[in-house]
């Protein structure tokens, strides 16, 4: 879905939320947001940039919740940005909303676009919760490029992802491994209205994914590794 | 003096930790491995690539992770990733440092989606571990160097020890070549490639404590002290380096406006010089 189509079906009260390019910041009631449109290339301006939102609102507007509405398409693929440490600055911007958790701030996702890799990553895969809409595109690599780096057979992949959730692009195997808690369908304001008042607790990921049969593993090992095998 | 590069995971720990102190969680014989790739007919390891347990380091406790870079490029897959999830949750509820000895191109393909997640629940377990104090301490000093997620989570660390053969990044020179271009970045112009990711630039950008490729130097840099985050001193500092730095075209240039004399002669120098060519010229 087109930004421009979901602000008003997620805010029909009106919002104050302002573009620059491929960025966007502002508020609505008692909510901020922050977000990226048109496939944003995540670089270290554009990550410092959402990094400093995020502490605005920490100063500014203490205690408010934060919805991410990430449109993205990875990492920006630049040599400058490589030169000084662009995972450095995606790493600030992890560590501001941690931050911004810290101090009671709610944080949740949304993917009304594309999520892709490291974009994805620093972004709605940070919140407490990650939302989807229904037609957004999550993944890591699709499968013919996919099966050039690994030189396993396009066919091969594609018969085993009509089974296994645990590398072909999709939102529903992104939901089958935990990943993404829910799908926000109808009328969306109520869809964001009912996470803001659901309390998601710690890190549910991989209990969510081993009850959905997407992410069998996870939970069980780290559980092996934390000694407290149940 | 024995090399960090050319040894393996469980060599790095060895000679890491006091003599005979490291157990393993979940070792070998456990025969953990993963089972999506052996859905695609790859070949798997009983440790999924990855050592996990504790031990002492001059008497200290230590919970330790490492990174097989010979096993698929120490790429994250679901039990790898839950592997160091695990330690890292252990870790706070014990109350215990980490040394993360990382070597990985990033997220496992054949579980694309599995290693990706897991990255992510990484770093909400490092970023608890940092919100209680409990330092984390990467060591990167293998052939692959750390990419992808890991570089990311890499940096949300306390504190960074590479020794100049190592590289630090979040895409690959080569991915960055076939996206955008030879013109973008040269990946085969292996020069510039260490000016860029190498544990020299990273050290001069202030990420990274540079030591010799020897595993008692990165031994002799941990420090076992939390580092505490101010993430408004942070922000400032980063901002301050994208403005400054952001549109320069070569490291060399960057170190040149820091005040680092003869940059075309930095890659040359050996760890001792390069200590006392950078001294109060980082960024």
């Amino acid at each position: 879905m087109k930004i421009h189509d979901l602000l008003p079906q997620l805010f029909p009260h009106g919002h104050d939320i302002a573009f620059d390019g491929e960025y966007f910041a502002g508020s609505a009631g008692d909510v901020s947001v922050i977000g990226t449109c048109d496939r944003a290339a995540i670089g270290a301006a554009l990550s410092h940039r959402m990094a400093g939102e995020v502490l605005r609102i920490c100063r500014d507007h203490p205690g408010r919740p934060i919805l991410l509405l990430v449109d993205t398409l990875g990492q920006k693929m630049s040599r400058r940005d490589e030169t000084i440490c662009l995972n450095a600055y995606i790493a600030h911007l992890a560590k501001c909303l941690d931050h911004a958790r810290g101090r009671g701030h709610k944080t949740i996702g949304l993917v009304y676009g594309e999520a892709v890799s490291a974009g994805f990553l620093s972004s709605s895969m940070l919140a407490d919760a990650c939302y989807a809409l229904p037609e957004a595109e999550v993944k890591v690599m699709n499968l013919p490029a996919m099966s050039r780096v690994t030189k396993i057979p396009l066919e091969r992949l594609e018969e085993l992802s009509r089974t296994s959730a645990v590398f072909a692009p999709g939102v529903a195997n992104y939901i089958a491994m935990g990943a993404v808690r829910g799908i926000w369908e109808g009328d969306l304001a109520a869809c964001l209205k009912a996470a803001l008042a659901e309390d998601p607790g710690p890190d549910t990921r991989r209990a969510l994914g081993e009850q959905r049969g997407g992410r069998t593993l996870a939970r069980r090992v780290s559980a092996d590794v934390r000694g407290d095998a149940a | 003096m024995t090399s960090w590069l050319e040894s393996t995971a469980r060599e790095r720990v060895a000679g890491l930790l006091d003599a005979g102190s490291f157990t393993e969680f979940v070792p070998p014989e456990a025969r953990l491995t993963s089972p999506h790739l052996a859905q695609l007919n790859q070949p798997a390891a009983f440790d999924d690539g990855v050592a996990v347990g504790r031990g002492m380091l001059n008497d200290e406790p230590v919970l330790i992770a490492a990174q097989e870079g010979a096993f698929m490029g120490g790429a994250v897959g679901e039990v790898h990733g839950a592997k160091i999830t695990g330690l890292l949750e252990r870790a706070l509820a014990e109350r215990i440092p980490v040394l993360l000895l990382l070597e990985s191109g990033g997220v496992r393909l054949h579980e694309a989606n599995a290693g990706l997640i897991a990255v992510s629940e990484i770093m909400r377990a490092i970023l608890a571990l940092r919100g209680a104090g409990v330092p984390v301490i990467v060591l990167n000093g293998g052939r692959v160097g750390v990419f992808g997620g890991m570089g990311i989570a890499t940096c949300l660390c306390d504190l960074l020890i590479m020794s100049e053969d190592a590289r630090l990044g979040l895409s690959g020179p080569e991915v960055i070549e076939t996206t955008m271009g030879v013109e973008e970045f040269d990946a085969a112009d292996r020069a510039l490639v260490w000016r860029v990711t190498g544990g020299k630039n990273r050290a001069i950008m202030g990420e990274a404590v540079l030591v010799a490729d020897d595993i008692a130097a990165f031994r002799a840099a941990i420090r076992l002290d939390p580092v505490p985050l101010d993430v408004e001193a942070e922000h400032a500092l980063l901002g301050a380096r994208l403005d400054r730095f952001g549109g320069m075209e070569d490291a060399l240039d960057i170190w040149a406006d820091l005040g680092i004399e003869n940059p075309a002669r930095v890659p040359l120098l050996d760890t001792d010089a390069f200590h006392a060519a950078i001294r109060g010229k980082t960024a």
